[in-house]
C-alpha cells in the first residue's frame, strides 16, 4: 500500500507513518541499530527487575563478564571466533536469496573433514604444525562444500526447497559424526576421539606468554585472524569481484539477472558451496582452536544457528558481521554467568526483535504534526 | 468531516465531488479537484498518465480516503470508509487490471462477497439471474464459463455485470479500452450506450483523445492533479484543444523522421512456435525480419504473443520448433548471454521486475550488460572507479535526473528509469535492438525522448524492433508494421513518410482483431 496510513486522530498531534521515498543518511542505519539497542536493553532490564533481579547489577555483571578484562575479552573472542565464520556462511547464501540455514551441519561436516585428517590419519601425529593447518583448512572446507552441494545440486537441477534440505542434512551431519565417534574412533567406549597431537592444533596467543608475558592465559587462537582474514575477502568478492555482482544481481532480482545473462542454475551450487566452504572452516577452526578432539556436544552447540541471526543482524555486511559476532559472543557468555539459559537467551531474543523492527524506521518515516493541517 | 448539509441539487446530479485533496508521499495527486456527474450521461475523465484521474475515482469509489473535500451523491453528503460503503450508495468501479477468480465460473465471480446466498450456492437460480441481467444490457457471457475460457473483451463484461448486480447507479470504468481491440471496444461503447439507456450514469477514464470524443457526452480534463477543464460539452470542444488541456503545450502529434534507407537483413524470426507461462500456446508460426537502418513495428492487442516474441528473440524463453537468426547466427533456445555477446540489446516490457535491479545502484544497473569485459572488468575484478564514471557519463548524456549514480534505482520515477535502461542498451552500440512497450506509462516529454533515441538508433543503423499497443506511436516511429494475433502473423503493411492515413489504420484494425490481410485484400477487390 502505497497510502499514509492515520494513526490516532483524536490527539492534539497526529502521527503519520509514510514511506520513504529517498535514502536516508548513511549514519542513520547506524544510529537506528544503536538505538534498538538500548530500547532492547531497557526492555530487558524491566524484564530481570520482574522476575526479582536487579536489573543494573545485572546489566554490569554481564559487561564485566564479557569485556571486564583482558582474559574474559579474549574468551568473547573465542566464543565469536565460529560465529564470524558461520554467520559469514549464512550471508553469501542470503545474499542470492538461497536459505541455507544448513550452516550447523556445514560446519559439523568442516569439524569432521578436519580430524578426519588426523584421526585416519592423513598425515603422521609428528607433522609440523605448518602443514598439518593448510591441510586441516583444506579438508574442513572440502567437508562443507560438499555439505553445501548436495542442496545446491538439489535446488539448481530439481528445484529441491533448500530450507527444507538444508535443515535435514543438519541431522545427517550430527549422525554422521556420532557414527564415527561412537565406534570407529572412539577413546575407550568415550563418544569422543582421541585428543589431537599438538601439530594439528590452532596457535594460540598464550603460546607468545614467554616474549609477551602480558597473554598470558589468553586462549584467544589463529581462528580470529582466519575469520577476521574470510571476512574482507568475502567482502571483496562480493562487492567488487564479477562473481560478486552477479550474486548482487541474481539475489535482488533473479529475472533481471537472467536478462544480463547470468547462468543461475551454476551460481546456486557455487554460492552453495562457498557457503558451505565457510561454514566447514568455522568448523575446523572450532576443533582446532578450541576442542582439541572430535566430540558431537562443542561442535554441534548451535553456532550455525547462530550464524543465521548475526548475517541478518549485520545485514550480510561481512565486515559488520564481525562485530555483531562479538556482541553474541558477549552475550552467550556472559550469559551463562547469569543463568543457563533463561533470562539471558530472553535478552537475546529482545535484543534480535528490538533490531529487526527497527528495520522499518530505515524504510518508513514517521511525521508528527500538530492539529489539523 | 462533514462540513454542511448539501447544497440545492439541481435536478440531475447525481455525484458531485468538491475540493478533494489526495497526497501521496512526495506527490499531491489531487489538488483541490471539483468533478460533477450529471444524471444519464457518460463522462469522460481525461488526462496524462499519473494526472490524478485514477486516484480522484478510488476516491470515489471508497478505496482511498480524501484528506480534505466532500463527495456528494444526490445532494446528500456521504463518507466512504470501503468500496462496499461506495456501492451500497450506488457507485461502483470497474478498475483496470481484473479481480476476477480465474477457476470459478462467471456467476461465482459475481456472487462473491456478497450475503445472498448464504450457505447453499443453488447456482442454477442465480445462473439465469446473471443472464437475464446481461440480456437486459447487452452484455452478452455464458453465466456458467469459467473466468479462464474467456477472453479479455468477456472479462471484462463479467467486471461491469458484477457492479451492475450490485444495484449500481454509477459505473467508473478505468482505462477499459487499454485492453481491448478496435472491434471490441466498438462492443463496448454500445453496452455503456445500452446502460445510459436504462437511466446509469458512466464516468469514463481514459488518456485518448479520440475514445473519450467518441463516446462521452461531457469531458473533464486533469493534470498533474488539478483540474483543467471540468464538464464540458465533448462535441464542442476540438481535439487539439483537449489535448493543450491535458498536457499544457500543443502536441505534435508526428515527429520528424528521416526516409528510411534499410541495409541488409539484421534479423530473421523463422517460423518459430512457442508457449507462454501457463504452458498454452502463444506464438504459432511467427515469421518476421528486421534490416539494418529501419525500425519495425508490431502492433497487436495485448496478450496476442507480443512478450513472447521479445522473450524468444532475446533468449528469455524457449521456442519449440522454428529459429530466430541473428546476423546468420542461431539466438534461438540458447541463454541471454549469447544474443549479448552478438550485438543485442532488449527494452523489455517489463522496467522494474527484469529490466532492472531495484535495490541496486544505478551504476551496478548500468553495468548489467558489460560487466564481464574491460573496462568494467579485469581478470574477474570489476573496476568501480570505471563503472561510476560510466554510470555517471550516461546519467548527463541520456539526462537521468537524480542526485548520484549510488542511487538505488526503485527510487527512479518511470521515465527515469526507463532512461537508466535505454542508456545501459544503446550504450553498447548494439546491431539488434529489440523494444517493447518502451513509452509506456511515461508523461509526454520523457515519451519524446524515447521515440528520438529510437529513432537515433535507426540513422545509426542499428536494426529495431518496436513492440507497442500504442497503434499512433508505431505508425509514427515505424518504417514497416506486422500485425499479430493470437500468437500468428496477420499481415506486414508499410508505412509511407510518417502518414497516418485512416485506410491503413483500419486494415490494421481488422488484422489486430484476426483477419489475415489477404482476406481484407480480397474482399476489398470484391467490393470494388
Amino acid at each position: 500500500m502505497t497510502e499514509s496510513t492515520t494513526v490516532k486522530q483524536k490527539m492534539p498531534f497526529r502521527i503519520r507513518i509514510e514511506p520513504r521515498l529517498s535514502e536516508p543518511p548513511a549514519w542513520y542505519p547506524a544510529l537506528v541499530s544503536f538505538g534498538a539497542l538500548i530500547v532492547a536493553l531497557v526492555l530487558g532490564g524491566i524484564l530481570i527487575t520482574l522476575s526479582g533481579g536487579d536489573a543494573l547489577r545485572s546489566y554490569q555483571h554481564i559487561a564485566k563478564a564479557s569485556f571486564g578484562d583482558i582474559g574474559v575479552i579474549s574468551d568473547t573472542i573465542v566464543k565469536a571466533t565460529p560465529i564470524i565464520l558461520a554467520a559469514l556462511a549464512c550471508s553469501v547464501a542470503f545474499r542470492m536469496k538461497l536459505w541455507n540455514i544448513g550452516a550447523e551441519g556445514q560446519f559439523i561436516m568442516g569439524a569432521f573433514g578436519a580430524s578426519a585428517i588426523v584421526l585416519i590419519p592423513v598425515l603422521p601425529a609428528d607433522t609440523s604444525r605448518w602443514v598439518f593447518i593448510p591441510v586441516m583448512m583444506i579438508a574442513g572446507m572440502a567437508a562443507g562444500a560438499i555439505w553445501g552441494f548436495i542442496p545446491g545440486y538439489l535446488k539448481a537441477k530439481f528445484n529441491v526447497n533448500e530450507i527444507i534440505s538444508t535443515l535435514m542434512l543438519n541431522y545427517v551431519a550430527v549422525a554422521w559424526v556420532n557414527f564415527w565417534i561412537f565406534g570407529v574412533w572412539t577413546e575407550g567406549g568415550f563418544q569422543m576421539s582421541p585428543k589431537f597431537p599438538n601439530g594439528a592444533s590452532l596457535p594460540r596467543l598464550l603460546e607468545l606468554s614467554k616474549t609477551f608475558p602480558a597473554v598470558r592465559g589468553l586462549t584467544t587462537h589463529l581462528g580470529l585472524l582466519i575469520g577476521i582474514i574470510a571476512a574482507i575477502v568475502l567482502w571483496f568478492i562480493i562487492f567488487r569481484s564479477r562473481w560478486g555482482y552477479e550474486i548482487r544481481l541474481i539475489g535482488d532480482n533473479p529475472r533481471a539477472a537472467q536478462y544480463a545473462g547470468i547462468n543461475i542454475t551454476q551460481n546456486t551450487i557455487w554460492v552453495m558451496m562457498l557457503s558451505g566452504a565457510l561454514a566447514g572452516l568455522g568448523g575446523m577452526s572450532e576443533i582446532a582452536g578450541v576442542v582439541h578432539r572430535l566430540q558431537t556436544a562443542p561442535i554441534a552447540a548451535g553456532y550455525g544457528f547462530t550464524g543465521i541471526i548475526v548475517a541478518w543482524l549485520a545485514k550480510l555486511n561481512p565486515l559488520a558481521i564481525i562485530f555483531v559476532s562479538i556482541l553474541f559472543g558477549a552475550l552467550i557468555l556472559a550469559g551463562r554467568e547469569i543463568q543457563p539459559s533463561g533470562v539471558p537467551k530472553m535478552i537475546q531474543g529482545i535484543i534480535l526483535v528490538c533490531l529487526i523492527a527497527s528495520d522499518f524506521l530505515l524504510r518508513y518515516r514517521i511525521i508528527i504534526s500538530r492539529g489539523e493541517e | 468531516m462533514t462540513e454542511q448539509s448539501s447544497s440545492k441539487s439541481e435536478v440531475p446530479l447525481i455525484v458531485e465531488m468538491r475540493g478533494i485533496v489526495k497526497r501521496f508521499p512526495g506527490v499531491l495527486a489531487n489538488d483541490h479537484v471539483d468533478f460533477k456527474l450529471l444524471h444519464g450521461e457518460i463522462h469522460g475523465l481525461l488526462g496524462e498518465n499519473g494526472a490524478g484521474k485514477s486516484t480522484l475515482m478510488n476516491v470515489l469509489a471508497g478505496l482511498y480516503r480524501q484528506e480534505a473535500g466532500t463527495i456528494f451523491v444526490n445532494g446528500e453528503p456521504k463518507v466512504f470508509s470501503s468500496p462496499r460503503d461506495a456501492i451500497q450508495a450506488g457507485i461502483g468501479m470497474v478498475h483496470q487490471h481484473f479481480m476476477l477468480v480465474p477457476s470459478q465460473t462467471v456467476t461465482e465471480n459475481i456472487l462473491l462477497g456478497l450475503d445472498d446466498p448464504r450457505f447453499f450456492l443453488r447456482l442454477p437460480e442465480y445462473d439465469a439471474k446473471v443472464a437475464a441481467l446481461g440480456e437486459r444490457f447487452g452484455l452478452k457471457v455464458d453465466p456458467r464459463a469459467k473466468i479462464w475460457q474467456l477472453s479479455v473483451g468477456e472479462q471484462q463484461r463479467v467486471e461491469i455485470l458484477k457492479m451492475l448486480y450490485r444495484g449500481v447507479d454509477v459505473l467508473i470504468m478505468d482505462e477499459p479500452t487499454a485492453v481491448l481491440a478496435p472491434q471490441e471496444i466498438e462492443g463496448l461503447f454500445v453496452t455503456l450506450r445500452a446502460m445510459i439507456a436504462q437511466g446509469k450514469s458512466v464516468i469514463f477514464i481514459s488518456h485518448k483523445l479520440q475514445e473519450v470524443s467518441a463516446i462521452a457526452d461531457r469531458v473533464s480534463v486533469l493534470r498533474r492533479g488539478v483540474c483543467t477543464a471540468s464538464g464540458v460539452p465533448s462535441k464542442g470542444v476540438s481535439r487539439q484543444e483537449l489535448a493543450r488541456l491535458m498536457v499544457g503545450r500543443e502536441v505534435v502529434f508526428s515527429i520528424d523522421k528521416k526516409p528510411s534507407n534499410p541495409q541488409g537483413v539484421v534479423l530473421e524470426v523463422n517460423d518459430i512456435y512457442a508457449e507462454n507461462d501457463k504452458g498454452l500456446p502463444a506464438l504459432r508460426g511467427v515469421s518476421l525480419n528486421v534490416r539494418a537502418g529501419e525500425i519495425v513495428g508490431v502492433a497487436g492487442v495485448a496478450g496476442n504473443g507480443q512478450s513472447e516474441i521479445s522473450q524468444v528473440i532475446s533468449g528469455m524463453r524457449q521456442c519449440k520448433q522454428g529459429q530466430v537468426l541473428l546476423n546468420g547466427d542461431k539466438v534461438s533456445n540458447r541463454n541471454t548471454l549469447f544474443g549479448i555477446q552478438h550485438g543485442m540489446a532488449y527494452v523489455p516490457e517489463d522496467r522494474t521486475h527484469v529490466g532492472s535491479a531495484p535495490n541496486l545502484s544505478i551504476t551496478d544497473n548500468v553495468i548489467m550488460k558489460n560487466y564481464r569485459k574491460p573496462p568494467i572488468s579485469h581478470n574477474g575484478l570489476l573496476d568501480m572507479k570505471a563503472a561510476t564514471r560510466l554510470a555517471n557519463e550516461l546519467k548527463t548524456a541520456y539526462d537521468i535526473i537524480v542526485p548520484s549514480v549510488s542511487t538505488p534505482v526503485r527510487l527512479l520515477s518511470g521515465g527515469n528509469l526507463q532512461r537508466v535502461i535505454l542508456a545501459r542498451e544503446i550504450s553498447g552500440l548494439p546491431a539488434f535492438m529489440v523494444a517493447v512497450q518502451p513509452t509506456r506509462g511515461l508523461d509526454v516529454g520523457a515519451i519524446e525522448g524515447v521515440q528520438r533515441l529510437l529513432l537515433a538508433q535507426r540513422e545509426a543503423g542499428a536494426a529495431v524492433l518496436l513492440i507497442s499497443e500504442e497503434l499512433e506511436e508505431l505508425l509514427s516511429l515505424s518504417d514497416r508494421i506486422y500485425v499479430i494475433y493470437e500468437g500468428k502473423i496477420m499481415g506486414e503493411v508499410k508505412v509511407e513518410g510518417g502518414e497516418t492515413d485512416e485506410g491503413l489504420v483500419d486494415v490494421i484494425g481488422q488484422m489486430m482483431t484476426g483477419t489475415p490481410l489477404d482476406q481484407i485484400q480480397k474482399e476489398g477487390a470484391v467490393a470494388q
